[in-house]
């Protein structure tokens, strides 16, 4: 098959196809999402779907596993938390069918709300974990895994990192496998039941298996060595490798495809020759560390950062204590340009008014995390993905009854469904008198706009049955429940006003498409324009932060507002915030 | 000898197809028998953002992301925006740029202002660099959205790569019926 260019995640994909994968789930998480949107997309015999959150991912895997068949699970690193559960047994009970789970991490936070090393996660979970360092290596590597997860009788686990899954390099498909067996049913409860009797035979079934593999993988190809000169040497794993190779392209390198459990034996014929040792590995200092316990004196660590990712400057300024080169600086202090809430965004009057009712927020994970931006300004907290609901609760049963009112949680639709259901039904059977608001947009905006339960389609496309978020919340207890148009904004305000002073639980969904919705949701509208002669330079039309709302100070006598009639997609919120009627509708021509 | 590994770094605000672009030069690159790593971030909700991709080549490519200051060529589809990332490119490089300018939010607020004179600025550290009117050579090719290819032909100026191979590229990415225009908007970009 001809070459081509991939990135990690389109080359994961193709990986899982050429291991014959018949069922993948995933909920999506930057960076690890394209995975599976490009299995639904090219690989149309694979069964793949989004599931609600990581953990029913997960489990939807294991079952098909289960039944014999080879299923792939994918998700970002604090996906990892969310699924551990089910995970932590899985190690026990091994698989029938090969069962890998692809975790992308996120060094440097490109878009994460914390920075966390899943590797830890393996180890934790006694799950083999391989890494690869390219896009052909993605591929290579998915299929390998699928091979040892039979082999051994073990889930798993491949590393991704932000700068394997969004990277792009060349890749060289091969024909997927033949001859695999069909699913079929077949009991073996003393693998598959995990209660204390059989779980703490399996337990020493684990410990062997991990034994077995760490001495398997010193002499596999997925672990090398490559000669240089000299004697320094390099150990290092997944795209760290292509930054040595970059910043000492003498030294020796083992390269170490499989990161737990640790070819040790490699390791040592490795380092006795070599004088001078380095582990370069982003994030914690894991393979480091268990080097270290050999016995074996490395450097890695205490040259190169913890927090962020590797850069080949960030490496050389540790190793070789070379200064990061820098052309020319920009003397002026520059204009920074962070994302914002699109223009017509449903969300940014809620936030607008929460802001003006001097709301205490509790945010979720999402776009609208984007409200705790100023000029809009109005969140408070932000934990994690479904933590909005929760630590609404917590906060209202220790502030004075005066300050719980100002208590409002802000979730998106589909965090409410990944796992602020479960904060929502906490908070009726503790009577929490805080006040919910589920942001529905009608798709999962923040990863690039996916579908789930709530949105009446599947993965693939197909019309699926659509949740009805009122009837939910109604039916875990919630007796106030109410539904608006976000584009209201006085309506909008007036009914926040009267939840928030409600001694009670109760739900307003916020109900508007996304604006850049997938299906032909959006009414377009023509855009406004401000009138000259009667903006009166009062400024409240900015403090909406809407990208198509422009600042002219030399216009007029103390400066006007003006619209980008490029980018204004009519929605008018702003035409409701100017007291002096001064935006106007542009005629459609 | 080893061919150097070239660098090109792709700047601009998120929604204006800065990724598309850089898929587009990296299958060029591919046809053009070059090893070739692209990389760059995306998934949080970057319109508007600032949005940086990294496109290396050469016979052998390890690193996805160019080394700190050895960017050849910036090439950039906003003015600030080139101007923002100038640290990266090396003492020796050019810029590409288009001459639009795109408000970031705390300017459109009032409370920053937009740097003066970037073009000359640029020129006056980086004497090579171009900044071309996109968007007038785009409207001269019949559409505006084809602002992108105007600047792939003032970039394929500057990179030693066979006119074929852009061809080639172009009919693979662009849809048919927009690739009489996008053709005549990428000639118009390299003789600008």
């Amino acid at each position: 098959m001809d070459k081509t260019i991939l990135s990690g995640n389109e080359a994961f994909a193709r990986g899982a196809f050429e291991a014959g994968v018949k069922v993948a789930s995933a909920y999506p998480g930057t960076p690890s999402t394209e995975i599976l949107e490009n299995i639904a997309h090219h690989y149309p015999s694979i069964d793949s779907s989004w599931a609600p959150n990581e953990k029913v991912s997960l489990e939807v895997a294991i079952g098909a596993s289960f039944g014999g068949a080879r299923a792939l699970c994918t998700m970002k690193h604090v996906g990892v938390n969310v699924a551990a559960d089910p995970l932590f047994t899985l190690s026990y009970t091994g698989v029938r069918g090969g069962l890998v789970l692809i975790v992308a991490d996120d060094p440097e936070l490109h878009s994460s709300q914390n920075e966390q090393d899943s590797r830890h996660y393996a180890r934790f979970a006694k799950v083999p974990m391989f890494e690869p360092s390219d896009s052909e290596e993605a591929r290579a590597f998915t299929r390998l895994a699928f091979e040892a997860s039979e082999q051994f009788d073990t889930p798993v686990m491949v590393r991704s990192t932000t700068r394997i899954s969004h990277s792009k390099s060349i890749v060289y498909p091969q024909a997927p496998v033949e001859g695999l067996p069909a699913p079929s049913l077949a009991r073996d409860p003393a693998k598959l039941v995990m209660l204390p009797g059989n779980a703490r035979k399996r337990h020493y079934f684990v410990e062997e298996r991990l034994a077995k593999m760490a001495e398997w993988s010193c002499a596999q190809a997925f672990n090398r060595i490559e000669k240089g000169k000299g004697d320094v040497g390099v150990i290092t794993a997944g795209v760290a490798y292509q930054y040595a190779k970059e910043v000492l392209p003498e030294a020796h390198v083992l390269k170490i495809g499989l990161v737990h459990p640790l070819p040790k034996q490699l390791i040592r014929d490795f380092a006795a020759r070599c004088k001078t040792l380095y582990v370069i590995e982003e994030l914690d200092p894991f393979i480091e560390e268990q080097v270290r316990a050999m016995g074996i004196a490395v450097h890695g660590k205490d040259q190169l950062p913890i927090c962020g990712e590797l850069t080949p400057g960030r490496v050389a300024a540790g190793l070789l204590k070379k200064e990061i080169p820098q052309g020319h600086t920009p003397s002026e202090t520059l204009p920074q340009r962070p994302p914002n809430m699109c223009p017509g965004c449903p969300h940014r009057g809620v936030f607008y008014q929460l802001n003006r009712l001097k709301a205490y927020v509790t945010g979720d994970i999402g776009c609208y995390t984007l409200g705790f931006m100023p000029p809009l300004s109005a969140m408070d907290t932000c934990v994690c993905m479904g933590a909005s609901i929760g630590n609404a609760t917590g906060i209202s049963k220790v502030l004075p009854p005066e300050d719980q009112k100002k208590v409002v949680a802000v979730i998106g639709d589909s965090t409410f469904l990944h796992t602020g259901i479960n904060g929502l039904i906490d908070m009726v059977y503790n009577g929490s008198t805080a006040t919910v608001i589920i942001l529905d947009n009608s798709t999962t905006g923040m990863t690039g706009r996916q579908d789930h339960p709530g949105t009446g389609y599947s993965l693939k496309g197909d019309p699926s049955y659509q949740v009805d978020l009122e009837a939910l919340c109604r039916s875990v207890g919630v007796k106030h429940v109410y539904t608006i148009d976000p584009y209201g904004l006085e309506e909008t305000r007036e009914l926040i006003k009267r939840e928030m002073e409600r001694p009670e639980t109760s739900v307003i969904i916020t109900r508007r498409a996304c604006m850049l919705h997938k299906r032909d949701l959006i009414q377009r509208k023509p855009p406004l324009f401000v009138d000259a002669d009667k903006c009166t330079a009062c400024k409240a039309c900015l403090k909406l932060g809407c990208p198509a709302i422009k600042w002219n100070p030399s216009a007029g006598t103390k400066g006007q507002a003006e619209i980008d009639k490029l980018i204004c997609v009519g929605c008018e919120v702003c035409m409701q915030v100017c007291k002096f009627g001064a935006f106007g509708v542009c005629d459609e021509n | 000898m080893k061919t150097k590994v070239q660098n090109i770094l792709l700047v601009g605000v998120g929604g204006q197809g800065i990724l598309l672009a850089s898929e587009v030069l990296s299958e060029v690159l591919m046809l053009s028998g070059h090893d070739v790593k692209k990389a760059e971030v995306h998934g949080m909700a970057q319109r508007g953002g600032s949005v940086v991709s990294h496109v290396r080549y050469g016979e052998k490519v390890y690193s996805p992301i160019i080394p700190e200051g050895e960017a050849d060529i910036l090439f950039g589809f906003e003015l600030l925006e080139s101007y923002r990332y100038l640290p990266l490119l090396k003492k020796e490089g050019q810029v590409v740029a288009s001459d639009l300018q795109i408000v970031p939010p705390g300017v459109a607020l009032g409370k920053e202002s937009y740097p003066e004179d970037i073009p000359a600025k640029i020129k006056a550290a980086f004497p090579r660099s171009r900044i071309v009117n996109a968007m007038a050579l785009a409207q001269q090719a019949g559409n505006m959205r084809t602002v992108n290819t105007v600047l792939l032909g003032a970039l394929s100026n500057l990179m030693d790569i066979p006119e074929g191979a852009w061809n080639q590229a172009m009919h693979n990415r662009v849809p048919a019926k927009f690739l009489e225009e996008n053709l005549k908007a990428f000639a118009l970009g390299r003789q600008a």
